[in-house]
């Protein structure tokens, strides 16, 4: 039934209805148009105001800017003086979500079978409620407990133990461990994405069929068996696109890693050594920064902004594939 | 491995081959039913410890000076509190809220209501588009917009600035949660409307708003909990201040997230102290937000 109807008119011409009732109806329309596109006007600006700040610095650069290691910035406040390249805090913002990324997936996607197919009732509404809590701590929040509590107290001595057991023939986990690194920030990434793919992958994992999932029990598959050839084939492309998003998320989170990753300008030569990335870059130096230093940082953005609605624009369309928009709480 | 040993044994009674592979295929899922549970354990330990070592320290921070006074200039030194922060954020998230709602609901009562529009699309696309964006690229953006002033109009770091920055992320948060809340309402209750002779106007503003107003209510204080959060676009934006700020434009402002952020990097215990503190003030308001927000939205959900 198409009940909201597509023109203007009423049904029929009541005495309520007037020529000014009328053309109040078109200025409604109108006024709710121009607020669906502020969101046009807003995301254009953004890339045009951004663009044009950072413009000389990528005129100086070209693509240096992004394959350059070298980041020494200047003091001028009209010219380019300083060298920019920012492939050190590419590589950083890279690694780290990626790291996250490793950890987080399966634990998802662990959680959200059981949540959807294995917890009774009632341990279901609190389980998935406090991973949900997850999404509410604020990132300057996951900063202060991973600076002054979990890197530190409980990550330390995994790192080490890592380092001394797996870096011995893994090259990139070897030692020596400096508090503050990579691996330090991509764990903490990883606890901050896990709520968006859970809900994303629970989502898609409850819309399995009630019919195959009997026709699986009537065949004498165990709930695993049902779970594996099910639920998880038919919640792959669902999977896929939380990913994304979780990866979207990690690339565009600033505090919690600048705090975390250990400010180091260099491309380290393991997980286990301190870098930066490019929100962490911008938010640390920021303040501080000389005018041309700010262009460059701008820039910055302009080159995580792409990266980040890439992978956004693309999650939503592998979700949108498989079955309507992503929702819930956890994912907006 | 031998057939008498099997018969021998008081397992279940023998299929031969396939009685071995159902007991393989019985530990297997067991095995995995734990691994499955092992995965919820890991995914529950981080809220848990986030809890306590926050509300620990927190409480062992917090005392009626640190809420009633500003900031002390110096980090070494205990005292002080940080009330600047608690106005600014509740300042900049008032003003935030005032521009993101109207237009996060007016943009989503448009996509939902005039679907057939061609724009809509667009917009619905966009929307979430710009959920993904960074939101220290937001703060980069009204940086360069309204601090530096792109377009001729500048408001120097300020109120204003932090409080637009914030309402940018919220638009698509209100807008999302807002659209998915008005496709509940229910179309006989339009075309009743429609029955009496209401117009568009009338039927959305009289009708459709009113009946999704809890869920409504519900998705911009969840916007208003992730804004009140935010550290990174208030960086660039509010800068930070030590006092009360009054002031709209022009005057830098402060932020709990952003004092937060400024001690807990620093090297000196007292601000430590202060920093565990905030972190429980701030989680305190976002929980108390984001559960008030629930409670709105479970009280009073439209019947499908």
């Amino acid at each position: 039934m198409t009940a909201a109807r597509d023109d203007d008119r009423p049904l029929a011409r009541l005495p309520l209805s007037s020529a000014r009732s009328s053309s109040a109806d078109r200025w409604f329309r109108w006024l709710l148009a121009a607020a669906g596109a502020s969101v046009l006007l807003i995301l254009a600006t953004m890339l045009i105001s951004t663009s044009i700040d950072s413009w000389p610095v990528f005129q100086k650069e070209g693509f240096g800017f992004m394959t350059g290691t070298t980041w020494d910035p200047g003091t001028s406040r009209t010219e380019v003086t300083g060298e920019y390249g920012a492939l050190s805090f590419i590589v950083g913002t890279l690694v780290t979500s990626g790291i996250a990324l490793v950890i987080a997936v399966p634990l998802a996607i662990g959680t959200a079978m059981y949540l959807t197919h294995v917890a009774s009732r009632r341990v279901k509404n609190p389980l998935t409620y406090a991973i949900e809590l997850l999404a509410a701590v604020p990132s300057v929040v996951y900063g202060l407990w991973g600076l002054l509590f979990f890197v530190p107290v409980v990550l330390r001595p995994a790192m080490d133990l890592i380092a001394q057991t797996l870096g011995s023939f893994i090259p990139f986990l070897a030692g020596p461990v400096v508090t503050y690194n990579y691996f330090a920030a991509g764990v903490v990434l990883s606890i901050m994405i896990l709520p968006i793919i859970t809900a994303v992958t629970r989502e898609v994992m409850a819309k399995t069929p009630d019919s195959e999932i009997q026709a699986a029990y009537g065949l004498g598959a165990t709930r695993w068996e049902m779970l594996r050839f099910i639920v998880l084939p038919r919640a792959r492309p669902g999977i896929i696109g939380a990913t994304m998003l979780g990866l979207g998320r990690a690339l565009g989170e600033t505090i919690a890693v600048a705090m975390l990753i250990g400010g180091s300008k260099q491309i380290p030569d393991t997980i286990f050594l301190g870098g930066q990335s490019m929100a962490g870059i911008i938010a640390v130096t920021f303040q501080e920064a000389a005018p041309e230093n700010v262009k460059a940082l701008i820039g910055v953005g302009v080159v995580l902004f792409v990266i980040t609605v890439f992978v956004n624009m693309v999650a939503r369309a592998i979700v949108m594939l498989t079955g309507g928009r992503v929702t819930g709480d956890a994912s907006i | 491995m031998s057939a008498p040993a099997r018969l021998a044994s008081t397992e279940a009674p023998s299929l031969g081959v396939f009685g071995r592979l159902a007991r393989r295929r019985k530990r297997r899922d067991r095995m995995m039913t734990a691994v499955l549970l092992v995965a919820v354990i890991l995914a529950l330990v981080p809220i848990i410890l986030i809890l306590i070592e926050v509300i620990r320290r927190g409480i062992g921070a917090m005392n009626w000076e640190f809420l009633t006074s500003t900031q002390i200039f110096s980090q070494r030194r205990e005292g002080g509190g940080y009330l600047n922060g608690l106005v600014g954020t509740l300042y900049m998230v008032t003003i935030a809220t005032l521009v993101a709602v109207p237009l996060g609901v007016g943009s989503a009562t448009y996509v939902v209501e005039y679907k057939d529009a061609r724009l809509v699309p667009f917009i619905q696309f966009f929307t979430d588009v710009m959920t993904g964006v960074p939101s220290i690229f937001i703060g980069l953006y009204i940086y360069t917009l309204l601090v530096q002033g792109n377009i001729g109009l500048s408001v120097g770091f300020s109120t204003l600035a932090g409080g637009l920055a914030l309402s940018l992320l919220m638009i698509p948060i209100v807008a999302r949660s807002s659209e998915e809340v008005l496709r509940l309402v229910p179309d006989d209750l339009r075309n009743a409307a429609y029955g009496l002779g209401a117009r568009r106007w009338q039927v959305v503003t009289q009708i459709v708003l009113p009946t999704a107003r809890s869920g409504l209510i519900t998705g911009s204080m969840l916007a208003i909990g992730r804004a009140a959060g935010e550290t990174a676009p208030l960086l660039l934006t509010a800068l930070g201040a030590f006092t009360v700020v009054p002031q709209l434009v022009n005057a830098p402002q402060s932020a709990l997230p952003l004092i937060i952020y400024n001690e807990a990097r620093g090297p000196f215990e007292a601000a430590h102290a202060r920093a565990w503190a905030g972190a429980l003030e701030l989680m305190l308001l976002v929980l108390l937000v984001t559960i008030v927000a629930r409670a709105i939205g479970r009280g009073t959900e439209i019947e499908q």
